[in-house]
């Protein structure tokens, strides 16, 4: 080692380094606000009694003993794993037909298997209480059994769960080594062997993955539980009749720490899949094309076709339901479904409200999300900072909407929080449903910083132009496509979000995906029908036009061809 | 003339950078003369990168300072140096066009635009790329693409050119192309340029001075002919161009011993009798003319194989009486032609006391 007595050089912080840190620092404030500071309060109200002295693991205890509230936590278990256990060979199939058959209309398949995202997840339930519930069209078929229960939102939850299965092992599937293949049928194996030796082993971390991520999504959900649960009650609806019902805001607490677990676990595991996948294909690897097999793809095809077609029922029964005059004795077509006013005080008010949501939702979430994963990624040194901020950016994956909502009622209803002021209003809203799907977003900006050649802003630095310009001149034209999807994204969860804001709006900013959850109490499932096709029609109208915009993006932008 | 005469423009003094427990640089001290051309040659992970990012203060040295065209520039900012950069990947901004990309540091001085178009152009009809201003750099070739971010990094007058391995994405002919090019260029401009790379050759075909680096620290600095002709080092003899390597002791001053067979040298670098040592020389000085079985450091060859490389033939030869080293020479194709060479054919070879080159071996 030296022995120099060479000074020691502190590098002086250029003009751009000082924007950037101090960016950094207010980016870390703001995640602190919303993410880390509610989720403090919201476990520190778990260990409180009602006045707010600290009591330890008394609520656990009591949460424990009383089975009205612990029998929930075991039919959360029971509801989520059946759901699992029907949604992933299911969807496996599906995958494996739309990434390993040579089927047609892959694209029309793929498509209609991703409706359910753009629906709140009401609206299957909503479906099944028109097909099976008191009078259902094909009540019948359930021998009597009420559709009201674990029956019924199992049945809701694996639609709603389908779209996620499928993408998760569509990416796990579509990962494959042509080489492996060509060697086993070189080797002579069957087919059988092949799959049970090359495929399955392969896509093994995508269908962990895909089982746990299905247990959060139904562990979590509130929206099909509350309307098909009947009295079957589970871990999403107990949250809400205690915050709600009996003002029991430690009970809540407790509840949303529980539901924490899962998610939390989930995350862990998919952390952990996340790191091992990535070794899976080496550079080398060719890509897996599919050959031809008649009767393998007529399978597939005929299996994709029933499930296809099913998810299509599913969701044209809600929207044929809106427009009819009486279910199910008059089936003439009528709009009266759609004068929201007769159900909802708001009437068309909260699809307004949803808008006005939605839109700030993308706007200012999009340019959050993107400055930050810059910030995170293009800063230079201060790496324990920039570590605990990606770090932070992370959180909100593994937290229940409900958990969340309810932790920003402590955190924003706190006396003495200045913050406190924007109980209620639209702007909290706004915020929450930032937090709410922050990590994804993040995650896509992220992954689009990434493909920029690192010495872009070595480049700027070395001819003098400062750090803002070159952000806004290259950094944000190129990534303007992730920019696009990031906005999607947002708008289209801000419009059927249910969980997180039920415990935020107030009668003036009610969002439309509420007005359903309120109408379906009060018995206007019509109405209900009515306000989430209005929901569907908008997200699916906005998907359109990102398809569009991108096409015009590839056209408009002549560097972006090769 | 250029020389390392006076004060120099860049004045390295006890550069260490460490990144966490590993020492990327370790202590180095270099002096860049104005107008010169410097090459930082050694192989992956050698340091060479991480000295030339301390200069351009992309990333700041532990300790140490360094001093550019009389300031003290050690702690500065990038922005706050002079100098212009060429990356290995080239960065440059694929959503704007050619004109866009190298007048992008003029625009932000805010200079007159019709000044900025002219600058332009005219740095663009320097690097040979007069009508390529319209285009986007995905439009263009590897080479293209060098030439422009050549002409980006121009465009400001910096004092000091850095390349970064600028060459070495590109295929071996359109690379010995603008090595000529780029050293034309650097000529023309006089402009203080460092440039870093691990092809030895280039760095030969390039340098006005060749600074050799291992593990962090610089094992020589010389023009290229004194780098190739007397490497300081074992490491620097065999990075750059190809060397034979004898395992020898010293037997008296001036004299060593290969294997039982005893050689002449010039210098011993103050090694005493009995020390281990290796005994170095290039093929191409082992003499293969005119050799008589009596001459100073003579002995007889047999050719075990050859390889033809074209204009010459590269052949590992053997003594012919079991004793003595192995040898890789080049013979030239007159030579195979005179002599008749084949594997299998003896002829005697010296290897001249003035070009073999003695190091202490170290285990």
């Amino acid at each position: 080692m030296t022995t120099t007595s060479a000074p020691l050089i502190r590098p002086k912080a250029s003009r751009d380094d000082l924007i950037m840190r101090a960016s950094l620092a207010l980016f870390a404030l703001w995640l602190l606000v919303v993410v880390a500071a509610p989720l403090w309060s919201l476990l520190s109200k778990s260990f409180q009694d009602r006045d707010g002295g600290f009591i330890g693991l008394s609520n656990y205890l009591r949460y424990v003993e009383t089975p009205a509230l612990f029998q929930s936590f075991w039919n959360s278990l029971f509801v989520a794993a059946a759901t699992t256990a029907i949604v992933v060979p299911l969807a496996f199939v599906y995958a494996y037909a739309l990434t390993r058959s040579c089927m047609r209309w892959k694209p029309v398949f793929q498509g209609l298997a991703l409706i359910p995202i753009l629906a709140p997840s009401l609206l299957p339930a909503i479906s099944l209480i028109y097909l099976f519930g008191n009078q259902g069209l094909l009540k019948g078929w359930l021998f009597g059994q009420p559709v009201y229960g674990a029956v019924g939102i199992v049945t809701a939850q694996v639609f709603y769960c389908f779209p996620h299965a499928m993408m998760i092992l569509v990416t796990a599937l579509s990962m494959a080594d042509q080489r492996l293949y060509e060697s086993a049928d070189a080797l002579g194996a069957s087919r059988l062997r092949v799959f049970l030796t090359v495929t399955l082993p392969g896509v093994k971390y995508g269908l962990i993955s895909t089982a746990f991520v299905i247990f959060t999504l139904v562990i979590t959900d509130f929206g099909i539980a509350k309307v098909v649960g009947g009295r079957f009650n589970v871990l999403a609806t107990d949250i809400y009749k205690q915050v709600i019902g009996q003002q029991n805001f430690e009970m809540g607490a407790v509840v949303g720490v529980i539901l924490l677990v899962p998610a939390l676990l989930s995350f862990a595991v998919d952390r952990a899949v996340a790191r091992r996948q990535v070794a899976q294909l080496s550079a080398r690897a060719v890509p897996f094309e599919p050959k031809p097999q008649k009767s393998r793809d007529l399978a597939l095809m005929a299996f994709c076709l029933v499930v296809g077609l099913t998810i299509l029922g599913v969701f044209a029964v809600s929207v044929w339901a809106s427009f009819i005059t009486f279910w199910p004795y008059n089936l003439t077509l009528t709009l009266k479904n759609y004068a929201f006013g007769n159900f909802d005080p708001l009437g068309w008010g909260v699809y307004w409200n949803s808008l006005v949501m939605a839109s700030m939702t993308a706007v200012f979430g999009t340019a959050i999300v993107f400055i930050g994963a810059y910030l995170v990624e293009k800063s230079k040194g201060f790496h324990f900072g920039r570590g605990a901020v990606h770090l932070l950016a992370m959180i909100p994956l593994a937290v229940p909407g409900l958990v969340l909502g309810l932790s920003y009622i402590f955190f924003f209803n706190m006396r003495g929080n200045p913050l406190g002021v924007l109980y209620g209003t639209m702007a909290l809203l706004v915020i929450n449903t930032i937090a709410h799907f922050y990590t994804v977003s993040h995650l896509t900006a992220l992954t689009a910083l990434k493909q920029l050649d690192a010495e872009f802003e070595a480049v700027s630095a070395s001819l003098k132009v400062p750090v803002w310009r070159t952000f806004f001149r290259i950094t944000v034209p190129i990534c303007l496509p992730a920019i696009l999807d990031v906005a999607i994204y947002l708008f289209v969860n801000a419009m059927t979000t249910v969980s997180a804001v039920i415990f935020l709006y107030s009668s003036e900013t009610k969002p439309a995906a509420l007005a359903i959850v309120n109408m379906d109490e009060s018995g206007f499932t019509a109405g209900a029908a009515g306000m989430a096709t209005v929901i569907v029609a908008t997200s699916a109208a906005v998907k359109l036009a990102q398809l569009g915009l991108s096409r015009l993006l590839r056209r408009t932008q002549a560097w972006r061809k090769r | 003339m250029d020389g390392t005469a006076g004060a120099p423009y860049l004045g390295i003094r006890h550069l260490t950078k460490r990144f966490g427990t590993f020492t990327a640089l370790d202590d180095v001290s270099l002096d860049v003369y104005a107008r010169e051309f410097v090459v930082f040659l050694g192989p992956s992970g050698c340091g060479k990168t991480t000295l030339l990012r301390a200069i351009a203060g992309l990333d700041i040295q532990t300790a140490g300072t360094i001093h550019q065209g009389g300031r003290d520039v050690s702690a500065l900012p990038p922005a706050e140096r002079d100098f212009g950069i060429v990356f290995q990947s080239y960065a440059l901004f694929p959503n704007l066009t050619v004109d866009d990309n190298v007048g992008y540091g003029l625009v932000s001085r805010g200079k007159p635009r019709a000044e900025t178009r002219a600058r332009v152009a005219e740095l663009l009809t320097l690097v040979g790329l007069p009508d390529a201003g319209a285009k986007y750099p995905a439009q263009l070739s590897g080479g293209q693409q060098q030439r422009v971010a050549l002409a980006r990094a121009l465009a400001i007058s910096p004092g000091l050119l850095l390349l970064d391995e600028p060459l070495s994405a590109l295929d071996a002919r359109v690379r010995q192309h603008l090595r000529q090019e780029l050293k034309d260029l650097q000529r023309k401009l006089g402009i203080t340029t460092i440039m870093v790379t691990h092809d030895q050759e280039e760095a030969l075909a390039l340098a006005d001075r060749i600074v050799v680096m291992n593990h962090g620290v610089i094992d020589q600095v010389g023009t290229p002919m004194e780098i190739y002709r007397k490497p300081a080092s074992p490491f620097v003899a065999d990075f750059v161009g190809t060397m034979n390597f004898l395992d020898a002791s010293v037997s008296e001053p001036g004299v060593v011993s290969v294997g039982g067979r005893r050689f002449r040298v010039d210098a011993l670098n103050g090694m005493t009798p009995g020390t281990a040592a290796l005994v170095c020389i290039r093929p191409e000085d082992v003499k293969t003319r005119n050799v008589g079985p009596g001459d100073e450091n003579a002995l007889e060859v047999e050719v075990r194989s050859l390889e033809f490389l074209g204009s010459f033939a590269r052949a590992r030869l053997a003594a012919s009486d079991g004793t003595g080293p192995d040898l890789v020479a080049d013979l030239s194709i007159n030579l195979l032609r005179d002599l008749q060479v084949e594997a299998g054919t003896r002829f005697p070879v010296a290897l001249p006391a003035d070009r073999l080159r003695v190091y202490p071996k170290t285990p």
